[in-house]
């Protein structure tokens, strides 16, 4: 039986000289969330959405710089006077992996079929919606009709792929389309050329990428179920890049030798959901929330009540922005912060004062209750999965009841939160949400359009139905000079944060860190303060370079440890071997 | 897995109304573990239909999404029909061994736990012919020498370990080990050239998850031996051996451990279906693509489907092992076929 035992240990040593005969530089990257979909069709999943972007170009993406849009398939680009045309120019001399030229009918190919066959419209569908018509005149010239001027145009998240292989699909779900024959031919800086479900994903270098090839052979992506694995194996060297650390593994990683850290400005914001009265989209009410929560002055204290700073500090440990509007400052251009006094102030008394004004009463147990006796009880829901919902839920507790407001913690699954969000039944709710470059989406998601239809689900996020911030919202979609969308967006979050239907607590930072002994060149987004992995583009892991004499050369430090297992190998071995030949020898003494 | 239980009782029932003659008995059982089965499919339908959760409000998280998409995704997915319907459409499709499809990954059910099977297998299997092998060995010497400090020792070892959470030991190895072993999957990225050294390669991944696994598990077969062996050892058989003047070693081995065996081996075979369904932590630590990292990832969803199909197997196994058990008993021991 030791010997059984033994044979694993003994094995540990030979496997790892394989690794160590390669000379492409591999760049490993943990990967924690699933993969769903290669093909980008159908590619919901954002850690999938970010393999496609690495393998097929889009039309334009933002920039590593600042995020502002930059050329990818198209070089060139111009809306018409009415705003509803947009003509596009192709790159010249641009290729597919297999040879084929990338054309303005490669394009058009792409848009008509999400918009003409709903099982391709599932990952990307929302970006052609306001699409009239796409058409190419020639090979080099796209045109778009959309149905209203639409500001996002130079912010279509889309891979665009080649018709000569895609438009013989007929079932865009079927599992087929995962296949390499279709998914491996791409225009990106990488191409998709390994495929084991959950486990690997390996794209290999494209040589003739129009930006020029990159400098590292391959970009692999290596399922880890556990960050705390992926933590460990980025220390052994196994893996060179984890992402989305928390602040534990982010502080046990820094300092460590050959390990660079990135704390990055995030694309998150965390909010307090405050339900103001879901309805419908008929105006119908939904849901359960406290009726006090419609008043906007009772939202209003409730921000005065709480300290964001305190939330940075304590429960992020430092690892995040404090709050203004709901566009991060990664988004400079459109990030708001109120002025000194338009913002809320954490201040207790304050609060109490204007609940005092606004006639809710405390009573004898210190809680409030408004005119119909109602008390103040809010239920707060949070994340049970999540150290933050566990930990900013016992201060937002402490913080309402000193201002006469009792809090009822509700910490459930993710998906409880998800399903009590969306269908109204909330009071107070800790939620978030990420943002793109373009903030059409996240503003959306706020206006009256988004509420919930008589039955199915909701994409409002906090079921906000405002006049005035809709008007805002529609200026800032069909206003095309940037400065002007600009100054509308910012107006729309200020209403928003007047409004109050939540409050933003903060902006996470991103926590990143990577083998800086074998590579260097990862470029952030946007440079300087943003993230590497999980990019709006594919900067980060394109710019990679390895570092002279540390790349090919994998774990040195692997050795020893292999002559400790097989010396523990061999001794079991003896050990065990010995055993047994003892036992046999006694027994043979003593037949019957 | 209740459902196993009144199935057993539904099974004695008969057997005493029917006597026991063998076929009569193994048709018994055989028809109590189908009803478990049957019971299982519609226990698992419902029991998943309970988890709080939107699962195309999961799959769209954090995508730009409108409402026209989301009525698609849910027709596609069929979670717009009737409950009723949803159920048949289920049930019908079972009998044509189709288990359904997979709401997030759009492949059948059936291919993808046939996929994660082999795995699973590879992994409980090893660790659980090694527990059986160790924990009877060590069961057998504590029991012989009770009360003695090996027996003392080991015990609290034994106990100990199996009050470990499964995932705290095997990330404790992990950093432990200090990269001598692979801290995740059952391949290299990179899988080498080869049958031999592919073996090795899947060897060297199994060493950490399996030696976890091995530790919590062992202690049950090492404490029910010790129990059943200590039983014996009062047995007036054991002296009647011992006055043949039989060596001690040999009255243990040839006459006090085959009496002993039985509850052991039931016990292998109860326990062999719980350990597929008891692996998900180890799995989900050393991200073994096993049936257990399916179920982890199925659960976020949730991917019901996905679900379904798992709970069907998981419940399944644990149903098949017991039925082989209550058969093998019989063969085994002559006092069950004579009673």
């Amino acid at each position: 039986m030791l010997v059984v035992l033994a044979v694993p240990l003994l094995i540990a040593g030979p496997v790892t000289q394989p690794a160590q005969a390669q000379s492409e530089t591999v760049l490993r990257v943990a990967l924690i969330q699933e993969i769903d979909h290669l093909n980008p069709f159908t590619a919901s999943f954002s850690s999938s959405a970010m393999i496609g972007r690495f393998a097929w170009e889009f039309l334009t993406l933002p920039s590593a710089e600042d995020a502002t849009p930059t050329g990818g398939v198209a070089e060139d680009w111009q809306a018409s006077d009415d705003k509803l045309t947009w003509t596009f120019t192709i790159r010249e001399g641009m290729t597919w992996s297999d040879g084929e030229p990338v054309t303005a009918e490669d394009a058009a190919f792409t848009f008509n079929r999400i918009m003409s066959d709903p099982k391709a419209a599932e990952a990307n569908g929302s970006y052609v919606e306001n699409f009239e018509k796409v058409t190419a005149p020639d090979e080099r010239t796209l045109v778009i009709k959309t149905k209203a001027p639409q500001a996002s145009m130079t912010a279509l998240d889309i891979p665009i792929v080649p018709e000569h292989l895609w438009s013989d699909v007929t079932d865009m779900a079927a599992p087929e389309t995962d296949e390499l024959d279709l998914v491996g031919v791409g225009s990106g800086p990488f191409v998709i050329s390994e495929y084991r479900p959950n486990e690997i994903v390996t794209l290999e270098a494209n040589p003739d990428y129009w930006r020029g090839a990159p400098q590292i052979d391959e970009l692999q992506f290596v399922k880890f179920e556990n960050a705390d694995a992926a933590v460990a194996a980025l220390k052994n060297g196994e893996v060179d890049f984890v992402n989305r650390l928390t602040q534990a593994q982010f502080d046990s990683l820094e300092g460590e030798d050959g390990i660079e850290t990135n704390q990055a400005s995030g694309r998150r914001y965390r909010e307090l959901l405050m339900n103001p009265g879901a309805t419908n989209i008929e105006g119908q009410p939904i849901g359960d929330g406290h009726p006090a929560l419609r008043d906007v002055e009772v939202r209003r204290a409730i921000a005065q009540a709480i300290d964001p700073q305190v939330l940075v500090d304590k429960v992020l440990g430092g690892y995040g922005e404090l709050p203004g509007g709901l566009v991060p400052p990664i988004y400079e251009d459109f990030h708001y912060m109120p002025s000194d006094e338009d913002k809320f102030t954490f201040d207790p008394a304050a609060a109490n004062r204007a609940l005092d004004e606004a006639g809710y009463r405390k009573g004898p147990d210190g809680v409030r209750a408004g005119a119909d006796g109602r008390k103040l009880e809010f239920r707060l829901t949070a994340r049970s999965s999540e150290d933050y919902g566990l930990r900013a839920s016992d201060y937002l507790a402490g913080w309402l009841g000193d201002i006469g407001i009792k809090v009822t913690k509700n910490l459930v699954s993710d998906n409880e939160v998800d399903e009590t969000t969306s269908s109204g039944n909330y009071d107070l709710a800790l939620s978030g949400w990420g943002t793109n470059p373009d903030p059409d989406y996240i503003l959306g998601k706020q206006t009256c359009a988004s509420l919930p239809a008589t039955s199915g689900s909701s994409s409002s996020n906090a079921f906000f139905c405002d006049e005035t911030y809709d008007e805002l919202y529609a200026k800032q979609a069909a206003a095309l000079d940037p400065a002007t969308r600009a100054e509308f967006v910012k107006q729309a979050q200020a209403r928003y944060y007047e409004q109050v239907p939540s409050l933003v607590l903060d902006y996470d930072n991103v926590l990143e860190a990577y083998r800086s002994d074998r590579f260097t060149g990862l470029q952030r987004q946007p440079e300087g303060e943003g993230q590497i992995m999980e990019q709006t583009g594919y900067w980060g892991f394109y710019g990679a370079r390895p570092v002279e004499g540390g790349a090919g050369d994998d774990g040195g430090g692997v050795s020893a440890g292999t002559w400790v297992a097989i010396g523990a190998g061999a001794l079991l071995v003896l050990v065990g071997g010995g055993t047994a030949l003892a036992r046999r020898r006694s027994a043979a003494d003593d037949r019957e | 897995m209740t459902s196993t239980t009144d199935g057993h009782l539904a099974a004695d029932l008969d057997e005493r109304r029917a006597g026991t003659s063998t076929p009569r008995f193994v048709a018994g059982k055989v028809g109590g573990a189908l009803a478990s089965l049957v019971l299982v499919v519609v226990l698992g339908f419902l029991l998943f239909r309970m988890i709080p959760g939107d699962p195309v409000a999961t799959m769209t998280r954090d995508r730009p999404t409108s409402p026209e998409q989301l009525a698609l995704l849910r027709e596609r997915l069929g979670v717009d029909k009737p409950m009723w319907q949803q159920f048949l459409d289920y049930f019908g499709g079972l009998f044509q061994g189709d288990l359904g499809t997979s709401y997030m990954y759009s492949r059948p059910v059936a291919d993808m736990i046939g996929e994660r099977l082999g795995p699973t297998l590879l992994l409980v299997g090893t660790a659980t012919v090694l527990a059986v092998l160790l924990g009877m060995w060590l069961g057998i010497r504590a029991a012989w020498k009770r009360d003695s400090a090996f027996d003392r020792v080991q015990t609290g070892v034994a106990l100990t370990l199996w009050s470990v959470p499964q995932f705290w030991l095997g990330l404790l190895l992990l950093i432990a080990t200090q990269g001598l072993f692979p801290s995740r999957g059952m391949r290299s990225p990179d899988v080498p050239e080869g049958f031999v050294a592919q073996s090795l390669d899947v060897a060297w991944h199994l060493t950490l998850p399996c030696v976890t696994l091995l530790a919590v598990i062992y202690a049950q077969y090492m404490l029910v031996m010790r129990s059943s062996l200590l039983e014996e050892m009062g047995s007036e058989y054991l002296t009647t051996a011992r006055a043949k003047g039989l060596r001690d070693d040999l009255v243990r081995r040839r006459h006090a451990v085959p009496n002993a065996l039985l509850p052991a081996v039931t016990l292998v075979f109860l326990q062999f279906g719980m350990v597929v369904s008891g692996t998900i932590t180890v799995e989900a630590v050393f991200s073994w693509p096993g049936l257990g990292l399916l179920t982890y990832e199925a659960l976020r969803g949730p991917d019901l489907p996905l679900l379904q199909g798992v709970f069907l197997v998981l419940a399944g196994s644990v149903i098949v092992m017991n039925l082989l058990a209550e058969l093998l008993y019989r063969v085994l021991d002559p006092r069950v076929r004579a009673s």
